[in-house]
């Protein structure tokens, strides 16, 4: 099998407009005789089954939550890109596709970007009309800031709540079709394969997350917008319920899986707090737009602040070190994610990390609050020197710009970040690997699509800020839906699928195996204890830097974890009834195979670039170092067990924008 | 911390339930509520009891999955929290604590602590929308500028998460600010404004289908609502509603 992006000829600004003059489209008679199934209702999800209900298509959407606001697209916080260029800052659509390209540390594809910039002004004009309540200014017209890894403000917010109301856009649009029939709607239904009818898929075997039945549902195409796999490091800011089922189940029956190696580790969430620990808060990129990030310039203070006997604001301004200031003064605490990551863990591995474990570094908005506490008072014309009232001026601002991120930090550490500086640190965030798709977000099943964080396509090694929200919607309100119908065209004929097949019964029995193997099985062991295992392995050896010894230990380790697992784990209660311990089993599973794939895709790629960091592979500064010879997609072929993966390149060309060393500096 | 939990424990929606008693011990003050129930629920599971149900996601107060009564409040003690935010140091070493699923007529529950909320979303099915396909011919996003305090207004609104805890403390389980909080997203925009009069009226005939209470403005909602939304937003959808029924 040979991998065919089919990527559109011609010149780059011209490839989607002319792709969509070209492929086939369905008339509206026709669409009411096909059925399109969609598993997952983020961003990604949500939008499709919308705007392909809206189309004409009769629309099958699924989802584990008990609603499909609850998807964790909701949970984003900073922003969504676009390249409207409202305030005149030089932005363009060429200039959005190229800090995504550089950002993803040239590792994605040039039109896959390129039409995902484009179409980005599309997005924020389709979420105004919904009555999304972005910000606005004074003047009425809407406002932005500024994140990681550009020169420009392209991002819109509401708040720091804009995954919760781009979600709840794409939902009421559901809803509007949910409500005229065109939309059916399965909550608390959960995924567990794909049907693959003559090299098609046809369907999808789900169960029933409150009745335990297992459930056949047949359609002309499948599309999984099912997110990504971060909870594999067991600790991650997902939800509890994010998982990896959907795509590995796809993956099993024949989709190929590319770049698992790539993951964002976001450099800004509240650091971990003990064992107990069963999810990590991130505190939005937005606040780096104010924030200063440091540590204390001498060690003897850093050991202080360990020992909890120095208190951060005692320290004098000489006396800090605000590292990214210092390395790169270009982009300043506003570096791309990998890069801020990093840096953050150097500093903490040499020992100047500010909490008890000496894993957090801080996140200070001091000089912020004394800034806009100034220019306040200089508005009002009143006394810039009163440090009191500068202080509670800049206080009212930041509270204004930050207040909900601020609540959420002190109801979780006990501090109030107003006096004192936060306390952040890395944690596993977005996975920008993911199910391969080519141009038209086709996996290597036919029939079977992937949108959103749950494909690979668009942010290569390393995401920037408030672009997640961006793909998501592009993919789920403007690609997908115009792509589907050239493969769709072929459908006009055939009818209903029968799930009275053999391949449906292979699957269903496949899944129901599974199942009762979980309940009947002796151990001792719940599922959480592997799980738990399963994320100090990678977030040890294939966390934010990796080395080739320890990714051999990884893959072993995994392996091994994976045997005991299914001999010593215990599944309490019954296949059917509501039982979150045996949906659990299910996804950890996967995990246990995923993260094994994970840690060798990680071990394949001789080089360092954007989320992956090969120690082996650095500059003499410690900044990532790409090889030319590894400019390729890794797409893998499921052929058994992980470690029997077969490995597909396919190559990367650059023809619109020069492949040179990413610098922030 | 050493505690005593009283669960409300119910095989199905259709067997009867009731509180059961579990003492537990080793619980620090920085563990989350939710993750002091992971405790109780590791310790059941491994003597293979069946683990206390309870619906949960995000763990950090905005999908809106977390629900709980707990010592006779909608996620707790604590103030505009959810429950994934409620932490074990509000509670003190040797408490007693209570714990019982959000209650209504309109959320039968499910198992255990875990109800049935769906009721909420077929209210926004019946009109919880602006009534736009997607084309990517939609006006330009600045085409018609909101002023930012109806911008900000709406914002307000719209940061009901759809947990129900307005519903769960209200004592004629009333669904007002949650229908009040989306009718007022909406009514504070200027996009949409032509169906407005059909949406009020589609949204609160669902409301009331589906079994939940009249208000009697007792404001127990606002205090219990885990994002602050404001009684006004009631008052604005009454507003909205007589408008629609008098023009007709």
């Amino acid at each position: 099998m040979t991998l065919n992006s089919k990527i559109p000829e011609g010149p780059l600004a011209d490839k989607w407009t002319n792709h969509k003059n070209k492929i086939n489209l369905v008339n509206p008679a026709n669409k009411r005789l096909i059925d399109v199934i969609v598993v997952g209702t983020g961003l990604a999800g949500g939008s499709a089954a919308a705007t392909l209900a809206e189309l004409g298509y009769n629309v099958k959407a699924f989802c584990f939550q008990d609603s499909p606001r609850r998807a964790h697209s909701i949970a984003a916080q900073g922003g969504i890109n676009a390249a409207k260029n409202y305030q005149g800052d030089g932005d363009s659509t060429y200039r959005l596709f190229y800090d995504t390209v550089k950002g993803g540390d040239y590792r994605s594809r040039e039109a896959n970007v390129y039409r995902l910039a484009e179409v980005s002004t599309n997005i924020i004009d389709q979420c105004v009309a919904q009555g999304v309540p972005f910000a606005r200014d004074y003047g009425g017209l809407l406002d932005n800031r500024s994140f990681g890894g550009v020169l420009v403000s392209r991002t819109f917010y509401a708040k720091g709540q804009t995954g919760q109301q781009l979600l709840l856009g794409a939902y009421s649009a559901m809803n509007r079709q949910i409500g005229r029939g065109k939309i059916k709607m399965y909550n608390r239904h959960e995924m567990l394969d794909v049907v693959v009818v003559d090299g098609k898929a046809r369907g999808i075997i789900t169960r029933n997350l409150i009745t335990g039945e297992i459930e056949r549902h047949s359609a002309h195409a499948v599309v999984l917008g099912s997110g990504g796999y971060g909870n594999v490091f067991y600790l991650s800011t997902n939800a509890m319920g994010s998982n990896a089922t959907a795509a590995w189940k796809a993956h099993k029956r024949g989709a190929f899986f590319a770049n698992p190696c790539y993951t964002q580790i976001h450099p800004t969430c509240i650091p971990v707090s003990g064992d107990h620990q069963s999810k990590l808060t991130l505190m939005s990129e937005s606040l780096r737009n104010d924030g200063r990030i440091w540590v204390p310039k001498k060690l003897e203070d850093a050991k202080a602040i360990q020992s909890k006997t120095l208190k951060p604001t005692a320290i004098a301004e000489e006396d800090r070190d605000y590292f990214l200031e210092r390395r790169y003064p270009a982009f300043g605490n506003l570096v791309p994610r990998d890069v801020a990551s990093r840096a953050a863990k150097e500093r903490c591995d040499a020992g100047f990390g500010v909490n008890a474990t000496g894993e957090a570094v801080y996140l200070d908005f001091a000089a912020a609050i004394v800034r806009y506490g100034k220019e306040q008072a200089y508005v009002k014309g009143l006394d810039e020197n009163d440090e009191s009232l500068v202080q509670s001026l800049g206080k009212k601002v930041v509270k204004g710009k930050y207040g909900n991120l601020f609540q959420m930090y002190e109801k979780i550490v006990d501090q109030n970040p107003y006096e004192t500086p936060m306390m952040i640190y890395p944690a596993v965030h977005y996975t920008m690997g993911g199910v391969w798709v080519d141009y038209n977000l086709q996996t290597s099943i036919p029939g079977l699509y992937a949108i959103g964080e749950a494909n690979f396509s668009d942010h290569g090694a390393n995401r920037l800020g408030a672009s997640a929200l961006m793909q998501g919607l592009a993919d789920g309100y403007f690609v997908l839906p115009y792509t589907i119908g050239d493969y769709l065209a072929d459908d006009i004929r055939t009818g209903p699928i029968s799930t009275n097949t053999v391949e449906f019964e292979e699957a269903e029995n496949s899944v129901r195996q599974k199942i009762k193997a979980f309940i009947s099985n002796k151990g001792s062991k719940p599922v959480d204890y592997f799980h738990k295992k399963l994320g100090k392995i990678m977030w040890n050896k294939c966390g934010m830097a990796r080395n080739k010894k320890e990714l051999k230990e990884a893959i072993e380790e995994i392996s091994a974890l994976r045997e005991e697992f299914y001999k010593e784990v215990i599944v309490p209660g019954s296949a059917d009834e509501f039982n979150e311990e045996l949906a659990k089993a299910g996804r950890v599973a996967d995990f246990l195979e995923l993260g094994e794939l994970f840690a060798k895709d990680a071990l394949v790629r001789e080089e360092s670039a954007g989320g992956h960091f090969r120690e082996e592979h650095q500059t003499k500064e410690g900044e990532a170092k790409r090889r030319k010879e590894y400019q390729f997609v890794s797409a893998w072929e499921y052929k058994g067990a992980p470690k029997d993966a077969v490995l597909h390149k396919e190559s990367l060309k650059y023809d619109n924008i020069e492949v040179k060393e990413r610098s922030y500096k | 911390m050493n505690l005593t939990l009283k669960i409300w424990r119910q095989k199905s929606a259709k067997q009867k339930g009731e509180i059961v008693e579990y003492p537990i011990s080793g619980i620090s003050p920085d563990m989350s509520f939710l993750e002091m129930l992971d405790v109780l629920n590791s310790k059941l599971i491994s003597a293979g009891e069946e683990p206390v149900a309870f619906d949960h996601d995000c763990r950090e107060g905005i999908c809106g999955s977390c629900s709980l009564y707990i010592n006779g409040e909608a996620h707790g003690p604590d103030r505009r929290v959810t429950t994934c935010q409620l932490h074990m140091r509000k509670f003190k070493d040797g408490d007693t604590i209570f714990i019982e699923p959000f209650r209504a007529k309109a959320f039968p529950v499910i198992k255990d602590l875990v109800v049935d909320r769906s009721a909420f979303d077929r209210i926004q099915h019946a009109g919880g929308f602006i009534s736009i396909n997607t084309s990517g011919n939609t006006q330009d996003g600045n085409a018609i500028p909101i002023s930012k305090h109806a911008a900000d207004d709406a914002m307000d609104a719209a940061t009901c998460i759809g947990c129900g805890a307005c519903v769960a403390t209200c004592k004629n389980s009333s669904a007002m600010l949650f229908v009040g909080a989306k009718v007022s997203q909406y009514a504070l925009l200027p996009q949409g404004q032509v169906e407005a009069a059909d949406r009020v009226q589609n949204m609160v005939a669902q409301m009331d289908l589906e079994g939940f209470g009249n208000c009697t403005n007792t404001g127990a909602c606002e205090v219990e609502c885990p994002k602050g939304i404001s009684l006004e937003n009631i008052a604005r959808m009454n507003r909205e509603l007589i408008k629609a029924n008098l023009k007709g």
